[in-house]
């Protein structure tokens, strides 16, 4: 079918995009047979695993596209896989593997009924996906993003008997078409300034044209827009804390890991693809909306009691970092430093990365900890380092993975992003030069109160004693499930330990977005570290940091051994001399968020019931909301409520009032038509 | 040049691992003298190490891998982080293996274990002292990140050694910048190492305690390796203090003259550093912990005015 043959690796990646598919039809055949319908994912994975490959194929050829006979009449399909949709090829891969591997092990008490409809919609998703990135003309970029819109919409409400899942299945079907009609307009614009008609929808063609800045500055914001639903950056993100704990796990997952990154791959795509003559003002207004996405995110991660809406408040204060870094890459790219755009920008797509692997190692752990408990509550759990080591282990990697601490994979992305901040000392405006170090103050910020939230979340969940009797009877991951978790927490080590080749992947995207020569000599390589000359000169070798951590402990422990050999007594534990002590005097969730609460105070919507004083049963509570709900969502949704009123005035149900409108349209028509 | 560049490196991780705790020990020896009293020597702290050495190891039914894991990771790290620092010269063989930034990262680490290792048994003192500390790190992170980022704007580098060597080479020339970065630094190194006015380094009132908290159920062994951590870390966070501030007579060449010199000058300033210390922590009175955010908050503030300035003057 396919007309032009084109190079290896895209024709691997639609080979895979087709088996998706052929897989979500095949379990509408196996729809009675759980083990058949179980071992799609495992087949799904390896598609997942061919479709990795063919991104990191595609890094060392050149960009290779090819048209399918399918579409419109003048405007085939047509498709392409170069550098940059390659980086996301591979993100998406690696991250959608792991996840097939989990599902396959997690829906083994399912319903077959429910494992049926969520391997079909499922597979749709990956397939959609896959299309978003092999896209080269707007035509396809949009079915394959409303597809992919909906298809997750139906895996977010697959639990459709609760409420809350249909309402945040709404929420996030209307955020995603605001975004979808933001981008419908802003290709529009940009096909329009091709002058190229039909032909002009083809990014190719877009490509090829400069637009006038204003013009540009519309198809911007709309882009932004657009994209932002996906991504969820302020005061786009009210979906992701609704979505993420109604959603089944490996759904979240998938969400928080690739879906988010598509809104980031599309504002790449617009910026400084598409546009490729970025404004200045484009990148100070992505980096403000970022810092503050960032900051909102980690503050309100700190305040969350449930497991899954604090990761996914985590996940909008990666998203605001990744911005942060988008927005530095545009402004240096508008001053045309290429050096420093082409740091930010693989600080940029390394934040990406690392939050597609290590979120995505979060939530399934977070979906094996619910399957073993039944339990989201993080006030309700507890110890369960005891009960299921393997999921505790691998989780205390990703922990320290999401706090951004050496020598893990977060903080090799935030060490890169801190230099481009460092580096941006001299652009003409001397104001930028004063303001854009103090980003660099607010990086810090989130990183530390990054920190804290995984110490809540992991200290929580999995340390101390079971906060509920039932506790005692959580069972570790399954095979399937423990295999998935261990290639993700691989992941993690392996972008933390080797930051020189992980940068290598990012080389040619920042070729062909930026500069060929920046983009070979920014970051030098080197196995055990990685030197930084285009601005500062730096060096980080996390390899030698595990090493002498590693060698150092073992001294440690050989020495003290032959000196000290005290042996070791079990007792009951001092606790300050106190011995009553039950589960519930450990801190609670509330507990270890109240600091937080109390200095960021005037940021939250919050309502704290005390008791009084002489109260024999006392309840303490407290509620923190969204402030930007009440201030921006219910004011639209009221003002949609009151429109949708006046519109229904006009609705009669007399044939002689339409007949009248009628009328009325076709005068105006005339008088208007000479 | 290798060679010497690595004894120099053996002995720095020495001098940093073995004569930590005097430093601890000299600056409460100082207090007591400053309160009117005897004080126990600056070699005491030796003597406490020796005694939970010899103890017996007592260990809470709830512990787990994490609890006993963590004291080896601490003192680990805080040596790497003592061993990054240009001690006696801007010669350090380890420094590609971390910056300025990365050093501020290694600290991190070592926060989030101990935080961990302490919510481990679950009993309330502990998850209180690990949200504590969480609390004073992630206000002190972003003001030590803006101090260190001054001297890194001035020389261009977060490397600790180029900057270091950047600044010894003009000699005595004063940035205003620096001052400011100075005070804030001062102000981080307080909160950090758990000395008052944010923390009581004394205190036997568990409520009340930050720091202490997270050692609470430690005993024999791997208390004294949680001791000789802090004892690491305070050494550290001084080292860093001269290193940047008071640069001035570290060997540039690492010549063995030249190294015995900046031995003998880094006793001088450590004394005098422990003893400011001392001085400071008898003068104030501790904050109440909700007074903490905005004692660093002003270190960041200040910290900032030094980027500023730097700006402004274009040094």
């Amino acid at each position: 079918m396919i007309t032009q043959v084109g190079h290896d690796p895209l024709d691997i990646a639609l080979a895979v995009c087709a088996m998706w598919l052929v897989l979500a039809a095949a379990s509408l055949a196996l729809s009675h047979r759980p083990r058949a319908l179980r071992a799609l994912f495992v087949g799904g994975a390896a598609g997942s695993f061919l479709f990795a490959a063919a991104g990191l194929l595609a890094l060392f050829a050149p960009a290779t596209h090819t048209t399918l006979p399918l579409g419109l009449p003048q405007l085939a399909f047509h498709l392409r896989l170069d550098a940059l949709a390659a980086v996301f090829a591979i993100l998406f891969g690696f991250t959608a593997l792991a996840i097939s591997l989990y599902t396959a092990g997690y829906l083994r008490h399912e319903q077959t009924a429910r494992i049926a409809r969520m391997a079909g919609q499922y597979h749709l998703l990956l397939a959609a996906i896959g299309l978003v990135l092999l896209a080269d003309d707007a035509y396809v970029f949009l079915i394959a993003w409303e597809t992919m819109a909906w298809s997750s919409y139906l895996l977010i409400i697959s639990d459709d008997h609760m409420v809350l899942a249909r309402r945040a299945g709404l929420l996030y079907l209307i955020t995603e078409h605001m975004g979808a009609i933001a981008l419908m307009l802003a290709f529009g614009i940009l096909q329009a300034g091709t002058h190229a008609g039909l032909a002009g929808y083809a990014f190719g063609v877009m490509r090829e044209t400069t637009l006038p800045p204003a013009l540009a500055s519309v198809v911007f914001a709309l882009g932004l827009f657009g994209f932002g639903a996906k991504a969820g950056f302020l005061p786009l993100h009210a979906w992701l804390p609704e979505a993420h704990p109604v959603a089944p796990s490996p759904v979240s997952a998938l969400l928080s890991g690739v879906l988010l990154k598509l809104g980031i791959y599309g504002i790449l795509l617009f910026t400084l693809e598409l546009l490729h003559a970025p404004l200045w003002w484009w990148g100070v207004l992505m980096l403000v909306l970022g810092l503050v996405t960032a900051l909102f995110g980690a503050i309100y991660s700190a305040a969350q009691n449930d497991m899954k809406r604090l990761l996914s408040y985590s996940s909008i204060e990666n998203i605001g970092l990744i911005l942060a870094g988008i927005g530095l890459t545009v402004l240096f790219q508008a001053y045309h430093m290429a050096a420093l755009a082409t740091l930010a920008l693989m600080a940029t797509l390394y934040q990406t990365l690392n939050h597609a692997v290590f979120k995505s190692l979060l939530f399934l752990g977070t979906g094996s900890v619910l399957h073993a408990t039944g339990e989201r509550n993080l006030g309700k759990l507890g110890g369960l380092i005891h009960r299921m080591p393997w999921v505790a282990a691998l989780l205390l990697i990703g922990s320290f993975a999401a706090a951004g601490v050496p020598p893990f994979n977060g903080f090799v992305s935030e060490w890169l992003l801190l230099q481009s901040f460092l580096g941006a000392t001299s652009f003409p405006q001397p104001y930028l030069n004063m303001a854009v170090p103090l980003g660099a103050a607010a990086v810090v910020l989130v990183a530390g109160l990054a920190a804290y939230v995984m110490v809540k979340f992991y200290g929580i969940t999995f340390l101390g004693q079971p906060r509920e009797a039932a506790l005692k009877n959580a069972h570790d991951a399954g095979f399937g499930e423990r295999i998935a978790l261990l290639l993700l927490a691989g992941g993690c080590l392996f972008l933390g330990l080797f930051p020189a080749w992980t940068v290598d992947l990012f080389r040619p995207a920042a070729a062909q977005l930026i500069d060929p020569g920046a983009a070979r000599d920014t970051l030098e390589g080197h196995v055990l570290f990685c030197r930084l000359h285009a601005a500062t000169h730096a060096d980080y070798g996390p390899l030698i940091v595990l090493g002498a951590l590693a060698l150092v402990s073992a001294a440690l422990v050989l020495i003290l051994r032959r000196l000290a050999p005290a042996p070791l007594r079990r007792v009951a534990p001092w606790n300050g001399g106190h011995d009553t002590r039950t589960a519930r005097m450990q801190d609670t969730a509330e507990g270890f968020g109240q600091p937080i609460r109390q200095v960021f105070a005037p940021f939250f919507r919050m309502q704290i019931q005390r008791p009084a004083p002489a109260e024999t049963a006392p309840v303490y509570a407290s509620r923190v909301e969204d402030p930007l709900w009440y201030a921006l969502y219910l004011p639209i949704t009221r003002s949609v409520c009151r429109m949708s009123e006046w519109v229904a005035l006009l609705r009669r149900r007399r044939i002689a009032i339409y007949l009248l409108y009628a009328f009325v349209t076709l005068i105006i028509l005339l008088v208007l038509a000479p | 040049m290798t060679s010497r560049a690595l004894i120099l490196q053996c002995l720095q991780c020495a001098l940093v691992f073995a004569g930590a705790p005097l430093l601890a020990g000299w600056v409460e020896q100082c207090r007591a003298w400053f309160g009117n009293r005897h004080g126990a020597g600056p070699l005491q702290p030796y003597r406490v190490l020796r005694k939970l050495w010899r103890k017996e190891l007592v260990v809470a039914h709830a512990a787990s891998w994490v609890f006993r894991t963590a004291p080896y990771l601490l003192v680990a790290a805080m040596i790497i982080a003592g061993s990054i620092v240009p001690l006696l010269a801007p010669i350090v063989p380890l420094a590609p293996a971390a910056d300025a930034i990365a050093l501020v990262g290694v600290f991190a680490f070592a926060r989030m274990v101990s935080a961990l290792a302490a919510m481990d048994i679950g009993t309330g003192f502990g998850s209180m002292g690990a949200r504590r500390e969480m609390l004073i790190g992630f206000l002190a992170e972003p003001a030590l990140l803006m101090v260190l980022f001054t001297p890194a704007l001035i020389s261009h580098s977060t490397s600790l050694a180029v900057i270091v060597r950047q600044l010894t080479t003009t000699r005595l020339f004063l940035y205003p910048s620096m001052a400011f970065a100075a005070s804030a630094y001062v102000m981080v190194l307080l909160a950090e190492n758990a000395r008052i006015p944010v923390d009581n380094p004394d205190t036997h009132l568990e409520l009340t305690m930050i720091h202490g908290a997270l050692h609470l159920e430690y005993a024999g062994r791997h208390l004294a390796l949680m001791e000789w951590a802090g004892a690491i870390k305070l050494a550290t966070y001084m080292a860093i203090g001269i290193a940047l501030f008071l640069p001035w007579g570290m060997s540039a060449t690492g010549s063995a003259s030249g190294i015995a010199l900046a031995t003998g000058l880094l006793a001088v300033k450590m004394t005098a550093a422990g003893t400011a210390l001392a001085a400071i922590e008898t003068l104030l009175a501790k904050l109440r912990l909700f007074r903490v955010p905005e004692f660093l908050g002003t270190a960041f503030m200040v910290a900032v005015l030094g980027i500023l300035v730097h700006f402004l003057l274009g040094t």
